[in-house]
């Protein structure tokens, strides 16, 4: 559209148009504008809607199960006393380790690569690495977990294995994200802080570091929505179908009132326990695993619908 | 590649050191681990939830596939393994290089089901050289006029499980004589729901799966009788022709395999694998499989006493083996 503009502006200039003309290529113009603005219309009602026929042909086909006992049930023989317990406190426990592991590494690795680091070949390398790291398969994450966690640290199938997979898989994002946000702060901040004579280190956690958490958090959700609804390299790890036991709890009754023992704990998650309903003949457990769909697809929702709320209200609060 | 590698080495190194505490700690926490086939797992779903119900002790089943079961369990790493298809040669080598021996306990029957599509008037049978003439590896047939000058003038159109499943290696072996040797130009899934919808969907459908996934869909597709030699009867599939034999040659034994080094003399393990064998003629009814007979069952259960370890197949599959000559081959 510029370079068509800057030709007809030139055009205009060797010979001049009349009146008509300029209103014929005005009204092309705008008609342009128009068909332009329909078609990426039509794109985002196209996309939105394939998304909600999806969602409301699962939360149609899975109505009749998504009630209270469904969450408090473990899985079953029976569809109808068939539940996601397991999964859904496997994957949530899975995430816990996930967020713990992640979130933290990512967001210092991306602060230094991005503030510290020496531009240097080594950087260099480390940074091509990163990006495309974020595009790998997920699947290679599976396998690298397998030989790493589970053969070489024996850290077995487990809740901490599967947590640490889903840990290398987002980490990628989180520090591509925290980078992207930071480089985000205007240089005005930073130049303005040190001349008031801040350290490097003041600089990042009281500035740089609270006015890109928005980014940051913004990454790190989307992170972990793709995580939630990861199966292949859950699966590599060695992820169990029927397992109808809870991990140990957390917290104890006896001192120290923490308790580790969930991470060794064997586990599922919704979307192996999604899948393998889906493959059983009888129709009744379909119903289940669109209930499971629709209760992953609202997980996913709420979460994004939470980065996009902090976004806005840290964003709202920064007062430059 | 090489700081990726010194970074998740770095990260796994620092996570470790962490939980290494409470791992050891956790190592004697007693669950009864199976994992293997997926066509096997209802079955031992069904016993797990009831087992542990019963007794507290915990039990997990996966679903890894029939020859990712015995990876797993040739390493030690479960006590019990779901198999659609009796261990194969290599499978054996690798249980015996880690000193691991086991117990072949037929537990059920599956049928293989032909299916056709409802408004397939003409093949109400079909004789295993018909179904051999239509899957054979390199196979023409497009048409159902090309499989009987009977049939009508109706294109073909073929549904299958995918090469690695062990449905199709058993029916590969008992139509076309030879495991895996199949024609390969037809739609091809490892969900069997798939393959219905395909077949119920056109009307000169033809496709082949698990019996319980016919009886699940007998409102939409027609099982086709099997003519296992020229001039008999044509036959059923159902739990009467498959628990008296008759239904030949597509009727397979499915199995478990019990860790014999360590497992049989668990008291967990043994009560498990005794809870299995008496419930099996109920649980395997329940979730749409064909059980044995009482006999065989008696004959199994009496096998599993004697503690014999082997396979009664010697590492090769074969088809048609009654349950008790198996388990006369078996001599430790």
């Amino acid at each position: 559209m510029m370079k068509e503009n800057m030709s007809n502006s030139e055009e205009s200039l060797i010979k001049p148009k009349t009146l008509e003309e300029v209103r014929a290529m005005i009204k092309s113009h705008k008609r342009n504008d128009f068909i332009f603005s329909s078609i990426g219309l039509l794109t985002i009602i196209f996309a939105l809607l394939t998304l909600l026929i999806l969602f409301v042909d699962l939360v149609m086909d899975g109505y009749p199960k998504l009630n209270y006992e469904f969450f408090t049930d473990f899985p079953s023989r029976r569809a109808a006393h068939a539940g996601i317990l397991s999964a859904w406190v496997g994957s949530s426990l899975i995430m816990l380790v996930t967020f713990v592991t992640a979130v933290p590494m990512g967001v210092a690795t991306g602060v230094y690569l991005e503030e510290y680091a020496p531009k240097n070949w080594f950087t260099d390398i480390i940074e091509i690495n990163v990006t495309n790291l974020a595009g790998v398969p997920s699947i290679i994450y599976g396998l690298l977990a397998l030989g790493l966690f589970v053969y070489t640290f024996h850290l077995g199938q487990t809740i901490v294995t599967a947590g640490l997979t889903l840990g290398l898989l987002m980490l990628p994002i989180v520090i591509v994200s925290t980078r992207e946000a930071i480089r985000s702060i205007p240089v005005a901040i930073r130049e303005a802080a040190y001349a008031v004579g801040a350290t490097k280190w003041q600089v990042m956690l009281h500035h740089v570091i609270q006015y890109s958490f928005g980014g940051i958090l913004t990454g790190i959700i989307i992170g972990m929505a793709r995580a939630l609804g990861e199966t292949a390299p859950i699966i590599t790890v060695g992820a169990l179908t029927f397992i109808a036991f809870l991990p140990p709890a957390p917290l104890t009754s006896v001192p120290p009132f923490i308790s580790f023992e969930w991470l060794q704990s064997g586990f599922t998650v919704l979307p192996i326990q999604m899948f393998s309903w889906l493959s059983r003949p009888e129709h009744a457990f379909h119903i289940n695993a669109a209930a499971a769909g629709a209760v992953i697809i609202m997980l996913t929702l709420l979460m994004n619908g939470t980065a996009i709320w902090l976004r806005y209200r840290i964003r709202k609060n920064i007062k430059w | 590649m090489k700081s990726n590698k010194i970074k998740s080495l770095g990260l796994a190194a620092l996570v470790a050191s962490t939980f290494t505490f409470s791992y050891n700690v956790n190592a004697e926490v007693k669950t009864i681990a199976i994992d293997g086939s997926s066509t096997v797992y209802p079955i031992t779903e069904a016993v797990a939830e009831d087992f542990q119900k019963k007794t507290g002790t915990k039990v997990t089943v996966g679903i890894s596939g029939t020859g990712g079961g015995f990876k797993k369990f040739c390493r030690g790493e479960t006590m019990i393994s779901d198999a659609s298809r009796p261990i194969l040669k290599k499978e054996i080598d690798m249980c015996a290089e880690n000193g691991i021996t086991y117990i072949e306990l037929p537990i059920a029957y599956d049928a293989l089901t032909v299916v056709t599509n409802k408004a397939n008037t003409w093949a109400k049978s079909l004789t295993v050289a018909e179904l051999n003439k239509i899957w054979a590896s390199g196979s023409s047939v497009k048409n159902w006029k090309d499989v009987n000058s009977t049939f009508p003038d109706q294109p073909m159109k073929l549904f299958g499980p995918g090469a690695d499943s062990g449905t199709f290696d058993y029916f590969t072996e008992a139509i076309n004589g030879k495991a895996k040797s199949s024609r390969s130009d037809y739609t091809a899934s490892e969900d069997d729901n798939v393959l219905v919808t395909g077949v119920s969907g056109d009307k000169g459908g033809l496709g082949y799966f698990g019996l319980a996934y016919y009886l699940e869909n007998k409102d939409k597709l027609s099982a086709v009788g099997i003519v296992a030699k020229d001039k008999t009867a044509a036959v059923l599939p159902s739990e009467a022709t498959v628990m008296d034999g008759t239904y030949q040659p597509l009727a397979r034994p499915l199995f478990i395999y019990v860790n014999a080094t360590k497992g049989a003399f668990d008291k967990d393990v043994k009560a498990f694998v005794e809870y299995f064998l008496a419930n099996a003629p109920k649980l395997v009814k329940e979730v749409k499989y064909v059980p044995l007979n009482t006999s065989e069952y008696a004959a199994v259960t009496k096998h599993w006493q004697s503690k014999k370890s082997g396979s009664g197949f010697g590492g090769v599959p074969e088809v048609g083996v009654k349950i008790e000559d198996l388990i006369k081959r078996i001599k430790d």
